[in-house]
């Protein structure tokens, strides 16, 4: 660390439509030093990177690199400037050789290829020098996660970066391959090179950076050198947040076992094992919370619980019926309901007017059709009777989902699925992304619930949240669950420290 | 006092405007869209015949007087219109569901071929009997060759718009095989199958003109079709599969069930329309059945913004355009090749028209 500034964002602004992204976030970087972002998801540190490559303009705001002004918004300007990102979605054309993807996008589209001997011969110099095992001749589709990733990296050195930046690249990684890229990241520094590693796991900060800049909704809590501060304090900047109400929760004692499962077992959408020997239970009357970094296995538990992630050993009872084996279509005949964690991409048809959207999955069952025809008038009464009951605003009930807001699009899929027959209710996330005036609305249908007898799931990213609503916390680290704790605030640094793979004795 | 009573309706009114604008506006934009489409096209092409010699204010007067002439011209149109409509209407089912199913030409020989098979086999079956006989034999014919490219994509993955394309060309060869071998007619000079038993004729609606009862099938499956994608609650799960696979399985509904059933509905009616055009207007099999119907099925359904209603107009539009070709051909000698330029104008000014107003089309980020 050589304590120059090397790069100035200040008073960056963005948003997308209603939604604030990066509210005047003020972040410097100084040459030579790694300096890590840490914050949950969604918490825009991805977006303050994207519009300092140039991906995305600010609305407000300059970026100061080397005393230079960078032009906002031009992707060219940053890779002339020797700005390099490894992205979390790796950039890597699959059926091409490493050597390929590096001259991929070199000079002028009419120029001829370069000998490929001389970039053959300083793939291998680069990669021998940091010890990263690249051939430059090898298949880009052959290579593992681990490997596809020391590539991209590699192909940014290539390119001749001073400035690299990193989006949460261990979310990927195994444990052993975590400690060789920190490692890495190290020798990159003593190099010369200045490093931005975006995370939102303590450890990994704490053991890789010099300095942290903490983000929250949407700004820049507070920057700290790292030897000046300690995993407790970087959580409660990462998670603390005001109080938003106490809602009255009545001291009901939970009922008979609704869910039951056992030494569940199942893979990702990767194929790498996500979930490893979970077992709980929720009973009548009770809310279960599962705390968690995103990317532990939460999602995979959600899509397993429902049928649409394929189960490789393990128990799961609803009201005493086996679930592991059934499709997601039987599932969806018993009795559950779900509140899916990516409201556009599953819980609702974005094209599709309210009243197509709140039929989702009833439209072949009565009230909503008879004899296979819907019957739009009785549709449009019970959407209708929905937007009153849930105080969803929108023109009518054949305004499209997509004009509304995201509070009013989640009071429309809360208030579908706790019009349904259900036992069991799971929830991913009930108020990502939503105003405060909805997450109140929604957090007092979920706790009528609960006082109706239901059995609910509540996982979330939110402590907040699991606070407000739960009656007990698991907390869930890489896919295992890690322990329980009560949902008093109190005991907050202890769940932060779970949730980063800690264990709370240790850290103290 | 005074103001906050006039506040009342001054605040509701821009509501009241605006819900009596938007009423007036959808309908008026859904169809300034593909208006502004052809009317772009009708006019590079008066452009292109201008720069080339021809006096394009007469041509156009030639197309527009010959088209309207007389019955029997528009007869011929509604004769050409409705293999278009039947195609179009079952690509707006493909298309709702997101099945980009381009082998409407390939499952259109399949149709013709199995209403030929049928058509020329069997004696005394009375046309009450025969005439739905070789219907179903053509939408059979058709749905069985779509439903290769359907099982293709379920079980390995493949992408419909490649291997649709591919079932084109086998179905062409397999039509040359027949026509040349097991169906061909001995006592013809050309290769071509025997005629159809007069039993298995469409009958005709306007003698003395050719228009058979095909137009009528296809206007009343148009609205049968709209109706299933719009009111019925299998149309329902087709359409939420089409817009989002991830909100689709969340709800239950089966992905694949879906594709095979847009992909199959959708080679029926390219079947269909095969074989109107055999039992209808043709009487026989030979190589070249289709002058490009499959293909300009496409557009039609694009022009129609997948809408089975709006198919029917698109498809009488392209019956029209392609009568007004043939029409410059003969009675303007305007070269084919110009003529295929004009159309080709026409078909890319839709299409482009359509993937700004589908997002779905659009290039991904």
């Amino acid at each position: 660390m050589s304590g120059r500034q090397l790069l100035l964002m200040d008073g960056i602004h963005k948003r997308f439509g209603p939604l604030i992204v990066s509210a005047g976030v003020t972040l410097d970087i100084e040459e030579n030093e790694i300096h890590a972002l840490l914050g949950e998801n969604g918490a825009g540190k991805t977006v303050l990177m994207s519009i300092l490559c140039g991906v995305l303009s600010p609305d407000e705001g300059q970026i100061i690199f080397k005393g230079q002004a960078l032009k906002p918004g031009s992707p060219r300007q940053a890779i002339k400037h020797r700005i390099g990102m490894v992205h979390q979605h790796f950039m890597l054309v699959p059926n091409l050789t490493v050597a390929e993807n590096y001259v991929l996008g070199q000079g002028s589209p009419f120029s001829v290829i370069r000998d490929m001997k001389t970039v053959h011969a300083r793939i291998v110099e680069l990669s021998d020098r940091y010890g990263l095992g690249v051939k430059p001749d090898a298949l880009i589709s052959d290579l593992s996660v681990g490997e596809q990733q020391r590539v991209e990296i590699l192909k940014v050195l290539y390119h001749g970066v001073e400035l690299l930046i990193l989006d949460e690249p261990t979310a990927v990684l195994t444990p052993q391959e975590t400690d060789r890229l920190l490692h890495l990241l190290r020798r990159l520094v003593e190099d010369g090179k200045t490093v931005i590693f975006i995370s939102h796991k303590l450890d990994e900060v704490i053991r890789v950076s010099d300095r942290v800049s903490v983000m929250r909704d949407a700004k820049v809590v507070r920057t700290v050198k790292t030897s000046e501060t300690n995993a407790r304090e970087l959580a409660r900047m990462m998670v603390g947040r005001d109080v938003l109400m106490d809602l009255p929760r009545a001291p009901i004692e939970p009922g008979r076992v609704v869910l039951s499962v056992e030494h569940l077992n199942c893979d990702g959408e990767s194929g790498l094992p996500a979930l490893h020997g979970v077992s709980f239970q929720v009973r009548a009357n009770e809310i279960v919370g599962i705390a968690g970094v995103s990317g532990n296995g939460q999602s995979e538990l959600a899509l397993a619980l429902t049928g649409l992630l394929p189960i490789a050993s393990g128990s799961v009872t609803l009201e005493g019926a086996e679930l592991v084996g059934r499709s997601s279509h039987d599932i969806n005949q018993m009795p559950i309901a779900h509140i899916p964690e990516d409201r556009h991409r599953m819980g609702i048809v974005l094209p599709l007017p309210l009243t197509e959207n709140v039929i989702l999955q009833r439209f072949d069952k009565p009230p909503f059709s008879s004899r296979g025809m819907l019957d739009m008038s009785e549709i449009t009464r019970q959407t209708r009777d929905l937007m009153r009951r849930f105080q969803v605003k929108a023109s009518g009930p054949g305004d499209r989902i997509q004009n509304l807001s995201g509070g009013n699009q989640q009071k429309l899929v809360v208030g579908r699925e706790l019009d349904r027959r259900f036992d069991f209710l799971l929830i991913n996330q009930l108020t990502r992304g939503i105003d405060i005036g909805a997450t109140e609305l929604v957090m007092h249908k979920i706790l009528e619930q609960r006082s109706a007898g239901k059995a609910i799931l509540l996982i979330s990213t939110e402590l907040e949240e699991l606070f407000t609503l739960c009656d007990r916390i698991l907390v869930m680290y890489e896919g295992r669950l890690v322990g329980e704790m009560p949902p008093d605030r109190g005991r907050l640094e202890e769940i932060g420290l779970l949730m980063a793979g800690k264990s709370p004795m240790s850290a103290a | 006092m005074a103001n906050s009573e006039s506040g009342q309706p001054l605040a509701v009114a821009p509501q009241a405007y605006g819900a009596l604008w938007r009423g007036l506006l959808r309908p008026l934009r859904t169809v300034a869209q593909p208006a502004a489409a052809v009317a772009l096209a009708l006019a590079c092409g008066a452009a292109l015949l201008a720069f080339n010699g021809y006096d394009a204010r007469a041509v156009i007067d030639v197309m527009v007087l010959g088209v309207f002439q007389d019955t029997r011209s528009i007869a011929e149109i509604l004769l050409k219109a409705t293999p278009l409509i039947l195609i179009g209407v079952g690509l707006c089912v493909a298309f709702r569901c997101s099945i980009w199913n381009i082998g409407a030409e390939g499952q259109f020989y399949a149709g013709a071929a199995a209403a030929t098979a049928i058509g020329v086999s069997f004696n005394g079956l009375g046309a009450w009997l025969y005439v739905p006989l070789v219907m179903l034999a053509g939408a059979l014919a058709g749905a069985a060759w779509a439903a290769i490219a359907g099982l293709l994509k379920i079980y390995f993955r493949a992408s419909e718009i490649v291997t649709t394309i591919m079932l084109n060309y086998i179905a062409l060869i397999m039509t040359s095989y027949l026509v040349t071998g097991p169906l061909r007619d001995a006592a013809a000079a050309y290769p071509q199958s025997a005629r159809l038993v007069q039993e298995a004729w469409m009958p005709r609606i306007l003698p003395p003109t050719r228009l058979h009862i095909g137009i009528l099938v296809a206007l009343v499956l148009a609205v049968v079709m709209y109706v299933f994608l719009f009111r019925s609650a299998r149309g329902y799960a087709l359409r939420v599969v089409g817009i989002s696979p991830d909100a689709a399985r969340y709800a239950g509904i089966s992905v694949p069930r879906n594709i095979m059933i847009s992909i199959c509905l959708s080679g029926s009616m390219a079947g269909l329309a095969g074989a109107f055009e055999i039992a209808g207007v043709t009487r026989r099999l030979f190589q070249s059945i289709s002058p490009g119907y499959g293909f300009e099925g496409i557009a039609v359904a694009l022009l129609a913004n997948n809408n089975p209603i709006g198919a029917i107009f698109s498809g009488l539009l392209f019956a029209v355009l392609r009568s007004g070709s043939e029409l410059m051909q003969i009675t303007a000698q305007i070269p084919q090749v110009l003529v295929l330029v004009i159309q080709g104008i026409v078909i890319l000014s839709v299409v482009g028209f359509a993937v700004l107003r589908i997002p779905s089309l659009r290039p991904s980020e």
